[in-house]
């Protein structure tokens, strides 16, 4: 059989590769789900905006920022800049993953980007390390499911959010800290790591108690950011590598 | 339409363009230069780090050390570990302190 002419069962078997892939990462990212909808139910976000956000965003770590960002009443235009921000490692997931499908044709190149979250990057990598190629179907197994058991899950965290009553008491508003610098430790093997953590920590502490927050996340974002470029040796740029942290969720 | 919905849409297209746009964008390019790469590199960690960052410096030692147990325990152990274990600390100490 010619490697062009896919027949259906093929098909369905490479789909269900992929959706068998999916499968730890979407345990891992369950309970963030959960989380995610419970808190945002309490910030006073309705059902529907909640699933929204899962629906057409699909990146947990910025929902949840996004979440916290709403609770401050600040001007939209900043809660989307974080948004973008903390989303905006996918470009070079992007770039790096892009040049693998290009041989898609358009549309399912611009469907596929959509699933380009951190699990789905990461087996996309390891199954080019393998030397395998990454095909449509296989693509779609990992990101739909992924996709949809965060959809549905964040859901069902939303009816769970009105039904809590002492949010302090079992320390639902301190969980999001925590859960960002979860975040932040699964990035401590890039480089720079420490330098850029304490730059950007210690710049928006400063700016959170004498500038005032929002502010502190763009001024303290730009000194890491800032700090990373003026550090960076001369070196013949790597793949990025997938984050520990995306693991999760 | 609702501010609220608003914001969810335009975060949304801004996280599709992330996500599309790095191929479109770098790959253009033969070489990023290592700055560029390195600034790129840091933007989640330096971005998340801020949204903590206030919390150690107006938190009481019930979210204080929550988050020393959390940032040791991520050292060894994965992300729902490390998870847990601040959850398990904050929710302890809470209920001591009242």
């Amino acid at each position: 059989m010619a490697a062009e002419t896919i027949s259906p069962s093929r098909t369905t078997s490479q789909f269900w590769s992929g959706v068998r892939l999916a499968v730890p990462a979407t345990v891992a990212a369950g309970p963030f789900a959960i989380l995610y909808g419970a808190l945002a139910a309490k910030q006073g976000l309705s059902f529907f905006e909640i699933v929204l956000m899962s629906v057409t965003i699909f990146g947990g770590a910025s929902q949840m920022v996004g979440i916290e960002l709403f609770g401050q009443r600040l001007p939209g235009w900043i809660v989307v800049l974080s948004i973008f921000a903390v989303n905006f490692r996918h470009v070079l997931y992007s770039a790096a993953v892009g040049r693998r499908i290009a041989h898609w044709p358009a549309w399912q190149q611009a469907v596929g980007f959509f699933f380009l979250v951190d699990p789905v990057y990461a087996e996309s990598e390891r199954r080019i390390e393998a030397g395998e190629k990454i095909g449509f179907v296989w693509y779609m197994g990992i990101g739909l499911t992924i996709y949809v058991a965060w959809v549905v899950i964040s859901a069902v965290g939303a009816g769970f959010g009105a039904l809590i009553p002492d949010t302090h008491a079992i320390g639902l508003d301190f969980l999001l800290p925590i859960y960002f610098l979860g975040l932040v430790m699964g990035f401590r093997k890039r480089p720079l790591w420490l330098p850029v953590v304490i730059a950007s920590g210690v710049v928006a502490a400063i700016a959170y108690r004498y500038v005032g927050s929002p502010w502190h996340v763009s001024i303290g974002a730009a000194a890491g950011v800032a700090l990373a470029a003026a550090l960076a040796k001369p070196h013949p740029p790597a793949d990025p590598e997938p984050d520990e942290a995306g693991a999760a969720p | 339409m609702s501010e609220t919905l608003w914001i969810i849409l335009a975060g949304a297209a801004m996280t599709y363009l992330a996500r599309a746009g790095g191929h479109l964008v770098l790959s253009r390019f033969e070489r990023i230069h290592p700055r560029v790469e390195a600034g790129l590199n840091a933007v989640p960690a330096a971005v998340l780090t801020t949204l903590f960052a206030p919390a150690l410096l107006t938190g009481g030692p019930a979210e204080i050390s929550a988050m020393v147990v959390a940032g040791l325990v991520a050292l060894r152990f994965s992300f729902m570990p490390m998870f847990i274990a601040g959850a398990a600390v904050l929710i302890a100490l809470r209920y001591l302190t009242g």
